[in-house]
């Protein structure tokens, strides 16, 4: 049986009480929705993106506490990385979320982001988990279109 | 002298202990707790006889219905036309040619929208429904009014989740082609006042389509009493299985009606040239259906007036009203729809949790309630939430139960406040 306690692990429920990032960036030249089908929840992904670099980074909309803080790690820790750096962690992040792969060779360190990895044990929160990095792969695309975690 | 038959015998109890041990699924341990099903707005548990009864087709008399002159046929077909009798019955219809067997609700509705909808709403006409219709009651009719350049008008609610009846007398207007309206909300549990509202959409000559799903488990319905012209449901959210339903249809109606689906069953002859159709209701029942299916429903349906449709609603109305009233003891909890003619729909937001927390949380301790939209997406608008928590009541259903959710709601609050 999994444990609440490894899903709403405390730094999870600190991120959702105080979320990083939560604004539009000034300067924003990137942004893409994500829509969750289930629940109806949206948030929007802004990225201040400069020479390949994300200058800054930052996240709107009202989610569960499992998106909001995913949303909020996501941002916390791409802020002043490369686009190609961000890409490499939402292809490790989908992988740890929907729990298909163990990491291999090379692949970027989680840090705190391993706060997430419980939510794999719940097959019915995975989505609201990786809503924010499909919205970030949509931004680093350039695509405007509304993502949804349909697809 | 005192007589046991005396009339002024009060009924018995509501035996909701020996309702319970008809449902083998609620006899089970979620993550180390007790079940308590609280989502039976989405689909309810099902009782021995309904189980039987699909396990009997498929163990005795698994064969096609309609065609095959054969023993295994003739009781297949037998038992299939006796859920006819049955729905008929239920429905308080007139006549068992006015009971369509259909894949559920929302087919039913599609049906309607696709056939008498398209022989009468034309370009310029109006076709009006509620706020607080289900999805599967809006989207046909927004495709219908697409086709023939059609508007869909909307009758508004009030902050409790009631129809706004001045709204809805204004807008049964001349060009109104017909008026499609949910007896019970899925999503609030308001119980409109249909008889009314078919009245006024008769007096001005507007036909009347009843979106039934959510009503036909909670209360007695009779479409003679109501007078509506079609009325739709799905026997999943009335014990019976799933991928089945009814829809009734005044047979003035279905006889005028062109048919929906061509293929088998539906057709009297066929040649290249043209093709007859059969009667009612076969017209509207193309393809091998799910015979399994129909013949429990009869099961579900004969189950849920063995229960005591009156009864029930009793036991479950005083439900409603304690979890209503342990709900909004809970600070921060805020209930919504909360109309004074309503059924055991709970629909609720802790402020700052979401309720997709809540059902992981509630889950935990074994209380399956739904998050989410709940198919009506126009109406989380109009309370301006995204999503809402939503605990729903059937017959076997307890008090303890109740208790439950109310203590994990407050737990909730306390891990995630
Ligand atoms: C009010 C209402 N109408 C229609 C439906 C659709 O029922 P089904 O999915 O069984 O066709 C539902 C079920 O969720 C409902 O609650």
């Amino acid at each position: 049986m999994p444990d609440w306690r490894e899903l709403y692990q405390e730094l999870i429920l600190d991120h959702n009480r105080r979320p990083r990032n939560f604004r539009r960036p000034p300067a924003a030249n990137r942004e893409a929705q994500g829509f969750n089908t289930l629940c109806g929840d949206r948030i929007v992904l802004y990225l201040d993106l400069r020479d390949g670099i994300i200058a800054d980074i930052g996240f709107q909309g009202a989610g569960c506490a499992i998106s909001t803080a995913s949303a909020s790690l996501l941002t916390e820790r791409l802020k002043g990385r490369t686009a190609a750096e961000a890409e490499a962690l939402f292809r490790r992040m989908h992988a740890l979320l929907t729990g298909v792969s163990e990491p291999a060779e090379g692949q970027p360190e989680l840090g705190k982001l391993e706060a997430l990895s419980g939510v794999a044990e719940f097959p019915t929160r995975v989505k609201c988990a990786t809503l924010a990095w499909h919205t970030l792969h949509a931004a680093l695309a350039g695509s405007q279109a509304m993502v949804s975690t349909e697809e | 002298m005192a007589s046991l038959s005396s009339p002024t015998r009060s009924r018995p109890a509501f035996d909701v202990e020996a309702v319970r041990r008809d449902f083998p699924a609620l006899q089970q341990q979620v993550n180390g707790h007790p079940l308590v099903y609280l989502d039976n707005a989405a689909t309810t548990q099902k009782p021995l006889p309904v189980l039987e009864a699909l396990r009997g087709y498929y163990e005795r008399d698994c064969a096609n219905i309609h065609r095959s002159i054969h023993q295994l046929g003739e009781r297949a077909t037998e038992a299939f036309e006796h859920t006819r009798l049955v729905a008929q019955r239920f429905l308080g219809a007139g006549s068992a040619r006015e009971i369509v067997f259909t894949a559920g609700a929302t087919a039913g509705l599609n049906l309607v929208a696709q056939t008498f909808g398209r022989m009468r709403v034309g370009s310029g006409d109006e076709v009006l429904i509620t706020a607080m219709e289900h999805h599967s009651n809006i989207v046909p009719w927004q495709m219908l009014c697409q086709e023939k350049g059609a508007r869909l008008a909307v009758v508004p609610i009030n902050d409790a989740g009631e129809l706004i009846w001045e709204a809805l007398e204004e807008r049964l207007t001349p060009r109104t082609r017909l008026l499609a309206v949910t007896h019970v909300s899925n999503a609030l549990g308001t119980i409109n006042p249909l008889r009314q509202i078919v009245a006024a959409a008769h007096a001005r000559q507007i036909p009347v389509v009843v979106d039934g799903a959510q009503a036909v488990a909670h209360m007695p319905v009779s479409v003679a009493e109501l007078d509506c012209d079609f009325y739709a449901f799905s026997g999943h959210k009335i014990y019976g299985p799933t991928g089945v339903g009814v829809l009734y249809g005044k047979s003035e109606w279905l006889e005028r009606m062109p048919p929906w689906q061509g293929g088998g069953d539906m057709i009297r002859s066929v040649s290249f040239e043209g093709t007859t159709y059969n009667r009612v209701p076969y017209k509207f029942e193309a393809g091998t259906p799910h015979i399994a299916g129909v013949i429990a429903l009869a099961a579900a349906l004969e189950y849920a007036l063995r229960l005591d449709p009156a009864a029930a609603a009793g036991h479950e109305d005083g439900l409603r009203a304690l979890a209503a009233e342990r709900l909004a003891a809970i600070p921060g909890v805020r209930l919504i729809g909360t109309a004074p003619q309503k059924v055991g729909v709970l629909s609720f937001v802790i402020e700052g949790i979401h309720p997709h927390d809540v059902s992981t949380l509630l889950d935990q301790q074994g209380i399956a309630v739904r998050a989410g939209h709940h198919c009506a997406q126009p109406l989380m608008e109009r309370y301006g939430v995204a999503a809402t928590s939503r605990a729903s009541l059937a017959a076997y259903n307890t008090r303890q139960e109740i208790e439950a959710l109310a203590a994990g709601v407050a737990q909730v609050k306390e891990m995630l406040g």
